[in-house]
């Protein structure tokens, strides 16, 4: 039981990081590898904000959500759409953004800057308290996480299927030309979707951070498991992320109730490595199929 | 200098006087000459330093060799670090065997291990093999702290070290200078062109009944030669061996190198891993600052100079203006 609703939880908490990084990368094939340094710095914002400025908890998490699409929007506007179709250089670009980000945060006493050292930086539950289900105690927070994550699945696949601002951002990922002789501006198609990508990194670490401590480290790992979900489970489909985050998340649980936490990071690093060695193309994609590999 | 020696076909010149000769080997002569003296005009710090970005030079030569010529960008560089130095490092703590005994070994078994490794990959192009290669450091860090094998998290120590700093320094510095032209040659015979065929359209290449596979894996097996005598010859520089040998830096330098140096020429990743190791140690006293500082200089390559410095400056060497005066 215990693995059940743990697993689940924790199922879920992947889907909500790899939410963003599916909707640019997967869907717009915009790769926005400072994904896990937004999720960081919007944590991070969000503490300082309630903290240092004394904002109310709502508030300040709005306010650090508009400039992580902010933080989105610049990186393609003055970086990125100078290397559209260089794909290496598009990956080594927004990676070296998020180490300047995640390791910008580090720094401290440079101008009353205090920095980010030591693990006492935690962002409060949204409601405290927590219920029996199935026989386990469970946080309110927790059960947040399941419903925001349920919510904002559903919503995407909405969005990119039904709305015309999703139908866009399928078609600049699908073939650039035809969507613009069609009349799609890629450029801004992109950049509103990286804008997106990033307030939805934010609102996954808003949503996930209270469980935990906000450290700079979290960005690596936030940026593998997403890349490793939005692939697993094929480019472009969002029931293959779910998919993906389902497998990895209960792998991950499952791994640590039978061998010891020693061995969760090992399952985790070695699953992913597997499916994308058997299966490259994602295991719903119907994408690319073929391109992806000889 | 008349410089229209060089004839418009890339690489091929009409030598006519020793004056242009001596034009094409200044460049060459330079790097050797300049790379064979530096360290006896360094302290013993430097010369430290100019041992580490030796490595990172033997790593930057392996990605661009596989980024430029193959077509497999590898972020793994790591892996090829780790297993020639746990190798190494095993032998010489578990056997007794001498550092300069060991490292041989181990830049051939690493070589081996690392590409066995790899091989299932091979299949996979762009950003798949990017990502899996990414992961088989991390992987292999993970492993040694669960099992804690090896030392565990904190390594083995007192390692033998190799006999003098100078030959620390001038064993490093030859391999690189014989790594360098050794790779210019080989991408010029057969097996380069097959290879760079590989990677503007490997299905042609299939085609022509040619077995990519197998040149692949020959390919990668060169670059994790480099990296495990890289490797090899870190446990033993530092007599020390652990999980951070398996770091992101070993990753991470490499590509920085040969962005700034320019991708595919093979020098310029070598010439910008020994710009940037001493630029980043300059650094150290800013902290994490560094890392930042860093990462604006790749950014501004990328985004402004994408061809990177080698490129440029050959250009402007090449070029011969003649100026009128009116």
């Amino acid at each position: 039981m215990d693995i059940l609703v743990y697993g689940t939880v924790n199922s879920v908490t992947f889907a909500l990081i790899a939410l963003g990084f599916t909707l640019v990368y997967g869907v717009s094939r915009i790769p926005n590898f400072a994904h896990g340094s937004i999720y960081v710095l919007v944590g991070f914002l969000t503490y300082s904000f309630i903290n240092d400025l004394t904002l109310n908890y709502p508030l300040a998490v709005f306010i650090s959500l508009i400039i992580a699409s902010i933080i989105g929007l610049i990186i393609y506007r003055f970086i990125l759409i100078r290397l559209r179709g260089l794909p290496a250089s598009e990956i080594i670009a927004s990676f070296a953004v998020g180490l300047i980000i995640l390791e910008g945060l580090r720094l401290q006493g440079i101008g009353g800057f205090k920095g980010f050292i030591g693990p006492f930086y935690m962002l409060p539950n949204f409601i405290e308290g927590k219920v029996c289900i199935l026989g386990v105690f469970v946080n309110y927070q927790r059960l947040i996480i399941i419903g925001a994550g349920l919510a904002m699945i559903v919503g995407m696949s909405i969005f990119t299927h039904y709305t015309k601002l999703g139908l866009s951002l399928r078609a600049i990922a699908q073939d650039e030309h035809a969507a613009m002789m069609l009349g799609v501006n890629s450029d801004r198609t992109a950049m509103i979707s990286m804008s997106i990508g990033s307030a939805l990194a934010g609102l996954a670490a808003v949503t996930i951070l209270p469980l935990g401590n906000i450290t700079p480290e979290m960005g690596y790992h936030v940026l593998i498991y997403a890349l490793a979900i939005c692939i697993i489970g094929g480019l472009g489909s969002w029931w293959g992320a779910v998919f993906a985050s389902f497998l990895l998340g209960f792998s991950m649980k499952l791994s640590t109730a039978l061998f010891g936490a020693m061995w969760e990071s090992v399952v985790l690093v070695g699953t992913i490595i597997f499916i994308l060695l058997v299966k490259p193309s994602g295991l719903l994609g119907k994408q690319k199929e073929f391109e992806e590999r000889v | 200098m008349d410089r229209s020696i060089k004839v418009r076909t890339e690489g091929l010149y009409a030598l006519s006087s020793w004056t242009e000769m001596l034009y094409l080997i200044l460049p060459r002569a330079l790097l050797i000459v300049g790379l064979l003296t530096l360290p006896l005009l360094l302290d013993m710090y430097w010369q430290r330093v100019l041992c580490a970005a030796g490595i990172y030079a033997l790593l930057a030569l392996g990605f661009d060799l596989l980024a430029e010529y193959v077509g497999l960008v590898c972020l793994g560089g790591a892996f090829f670090i780790g297993s020639g130095g746990y190798i190494s490092g095993l032998l010489n703590a578990h056997l007794g065997w001498s550092a300069l005994f060991c490292i041989p070994i181990a830049t051939l078994g690493g070589a081996i291990f690392s590409t066995l490794v790899l091989i299932p990959a091979l299949r996979l192009r762009g950003i798949y093999f990017a990502i899996i290669s990414f992961m088989f450091p991390m992987f292999a860090r993970y492993i040694i702290i669960a099992l804690s094998i090896f030392g565990g998290t904190e390594g083995i120590s007192a390692l033998g070290t190799l006999p003098n700093v100078w030959t620390e320094i001038y064993l490093i510095l030859v391999v690189v200078i014989i790594a360098l032209f050794a790779i210019r040659r080989l991408v010029n015979e057969d097996i380069g062109l097959i290879l760079r065929g590989i990677k503007d359209n490997d299905q042609a290449v299939k085609a022509s009944g040619i077995n990519i596979t197998s040149y692949k894996i020959k390919a990668v097996f060169i670059a994790s030669l480099l990296g495990s005598f890289g490797g090899a010859y870190l446990s033993h520089l530092y007599g020390w061996l652990g999980i951070s040998l398996f770091a992101m830096d070993f990753s991470i330098l490499p590509i920085a190198a040969s962005v700034m140096g320019g991708m595919g020429t093979l020098a310029g990743p070598v010439l910008g891993a020994f710009a940037l190791t001493p630029l980043s140690e300059a650094l150290r006293g800013f902290g994490q600052l560094r890392v930042v500082i860093y990462c604006f200089i790749l950014i501004g390559f990328i985004v402004y100079k994408p061809e990177g410095l080698l490129n440029y400056f050959q250009r402007k060497y090449h070029q011969f203006e003649l100026w009128e005066t009116v």
